[in-house]
């Protein structure tokens, strides 16, 4: 049994990139990613990770670089966040279209303006449709194990696609956690060394990434949508294995006191550990309230979200973006149409809170789910409102 | 069903859609959407080659007797050649016509 050590989550992050035993790491610091590819840098220098660390000059080159090298057949692995992401955004289109199957962290953090290093997930949500699988953990022992999935995942020859592994920057990359930490021994066996189906080598030359004619761009793009979709059965099946391997459980969906609940909560990442204090609360109250949180957010868990929604009748949903000028945050909006045209489809009520590192508390769970009784009594309520905003 | 002109099912791609066979920009004919032509009037011809240095897309080769063959499958009809020939010789006139 691996032994649990008090670790600050973003090292984790780069120990797991390290016991996965990483051939090339190109990133560009930024706040809160800073830690894990600093401590990545520090682990190639010692010569604890036999890796090339290329310090590239911006996030535009870093993901460039490790299109190159997971296209040259190196594991890869990279790490960003916030404009950082953004900077990327060009390249993230491609590394899916050309099959490369980099992992890398976003510490989620807030998009300017204004300029902001703290936490929300206005990074991640702008790229949504980048054609990436993209999960969420909640803690620290999860971004330890969901990197080592992704790799597993990402390598699989029927996926030979990207992932992003998402944390909440500051929150949780930079919180001390018990994590149990597995040797780079211990993933071998788990995870088995990257074999490449397509390579770029001067022996046998290939051509990659040309151009895409009408004729056949509209086939590139539905082959890139039917492996992603196609996707989830290996995601679930890696984690299977995973819980064979060490004997941690994980799921496309987290539910927690959803049995004879009224009322649901959705949330994702880090804050559903707040979202549970909550949902206990006003269990305690007499109020009757489950939370539902999405560990994996690309491919879209169709089936089990719905699956878990049968039989609630309030949905309250919870972003931490804004969608200027759309019809409530990127997951109401999304969750609300997944659910349209469902049996039982229950009222969705959709909430942004915790914008830019504001504070997300138990009483504010608790005024959500409150309004979205209110409303749902009424039989009507806002598209959706902000919660803790300030008027005057 | 509607009329597709797609040239492979989305199955029978390439991973990543690398082209694996050398030498395949050979199969696309990049002539075959040309609105003009270039037409070479050999009297005017004094076989610089200048054409055939500029053409972007390698349509003229040198011939046995110092002229330049034009190839119309690769020809878009850009113009250029006629644009450089230090002789007016060549003349751009409209396809069909
Ligand atoms: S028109 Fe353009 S493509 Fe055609 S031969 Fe002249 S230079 Fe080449
Ligand atoms: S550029 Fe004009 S003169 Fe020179 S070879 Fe071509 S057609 Fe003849």
């Amino acid at each position: 049994m691996p032994k649990r050590v008090g670790i600050e989550v973003s090292l984790a992050a780069s120990e797991a990139a390290c016991a996965a035993d990483t051939d090339v790491v190109a990133a560009y610091p930024i706040t809160p990613q800073t830690h894990i590819v600093e401590h990545l840098s520090e682990l190639v220098a010692d010569g604890k990770l036999d890796a090339e660390f290329v310090p590239v000059e911006s996030e535009h080159s870093a993901m460039s670089v490790c299109v190159g090298s997971s296209a040259a057949g190196a594991r890869t692995f990279t790490a960003t966040s916030s404009q950082g992401l953004a900077l990327m955004h060009e390249i993230l289109f491609i590394a899916p279209a050309l099959r490369t199957p980099i992992v890398m962290v976003v510490a989620n953090r807030a998009l300017s303006g204004p300029i902001s290093i703290w936490n929300d997930h206005s990074d991640i949500m702008a790229e949504r449709d980048v054609g990436w699988i993209q999960t969420f953990a909640e803690n620290g022992q999860e971004v330890f194990d969901l990197i080592i999935h992704a790799f597993r995942v990402a390598e699989d020859p029927e996926v030979l696609l990207p992932i992003m592994v998402n944390l909440d920057g500051f929150t949780l990359s930079h919180v001390i956690e018990p994590i149990e930490m597995l040797s780079a021994s211990e993933v071998k066996r788990y995870l088995k060394p990257y074999k490449p189906q397509m390579v770029l080598d001067p022996k046998k030359p290939v051509t990659m990434g040309p151009v895409g004619m009408p004729e056949v761009y509209t086939e590139a793009k539905r082959q890139i949508e039917a492996l992603l979709q196609g996707s989830k059965k290996v995601v679930v099946k890696a984690w299977k294995e995973f819980a064979k391997h060490y004997g941690r459980t994980y799921k496309p969906i987290e539910t927690y006191r959803m049995k004879g609940a009224e009322v649901v909560l959705l949330t994702m990442g880090s804050v559903s550990e707040t979202a549970m204090t909550a949902v206990d609360r006003m269990w305690d109250k007499g109020m009757r309230v489950g939370l539902l949180r999405f560990r994996l957010w690309r491919p879209f868990p169709l089936q089990e979200f719905r699956r878990a929604m049968r039989g609630v009748k309030v949905l309250a949903v919870m972003d931490r973006a804004i969608s200027y000028g759309g019809l409530g945050g990127p997951v109401f909006t999304e969750v609300r149409s997944a659910l349209y045209g469902t049996f039982e489809q229950p009222q969705v009520f959709g909430f942004v809170a915790g914008l830019g590192g504001r504070d997300i508390t138990v009483d504010m769970f608790e005024e959500m789910v409150k309004k979205a009784i209110r409303y749902a009594k009424r039989g009507k309520g806002p598209t959706y409102e902000m919660i803790g905003v300030r008027e005057r | 069903m509607a009329k597709v002109d797609a040239i492979i099912g989305w199955r029978n791609l390439e991973i990543g859609c690398a082209i694996t066979e050398p030498g395949s920009s050979r199969k696309l004919r990049t002539g075959d959407w040309r609105s003009q032509r270039p037409v070479t009037d050999r009297k005017k011809c004094i076989k610089c080659g200048m054409c055939w240095i500029f053409c972007p897309d390698i349509v003229y080769s040198p011939l046995r007797s110092g002229f330049y063959k034009w190839d119309g499958e690769y020809c878009k009809g850009c113009g250029i050649c006629a644009h450089e020939c230090p002789k007016d010789a060549i003349t751009m006139v409209t396809e069909g016509d």
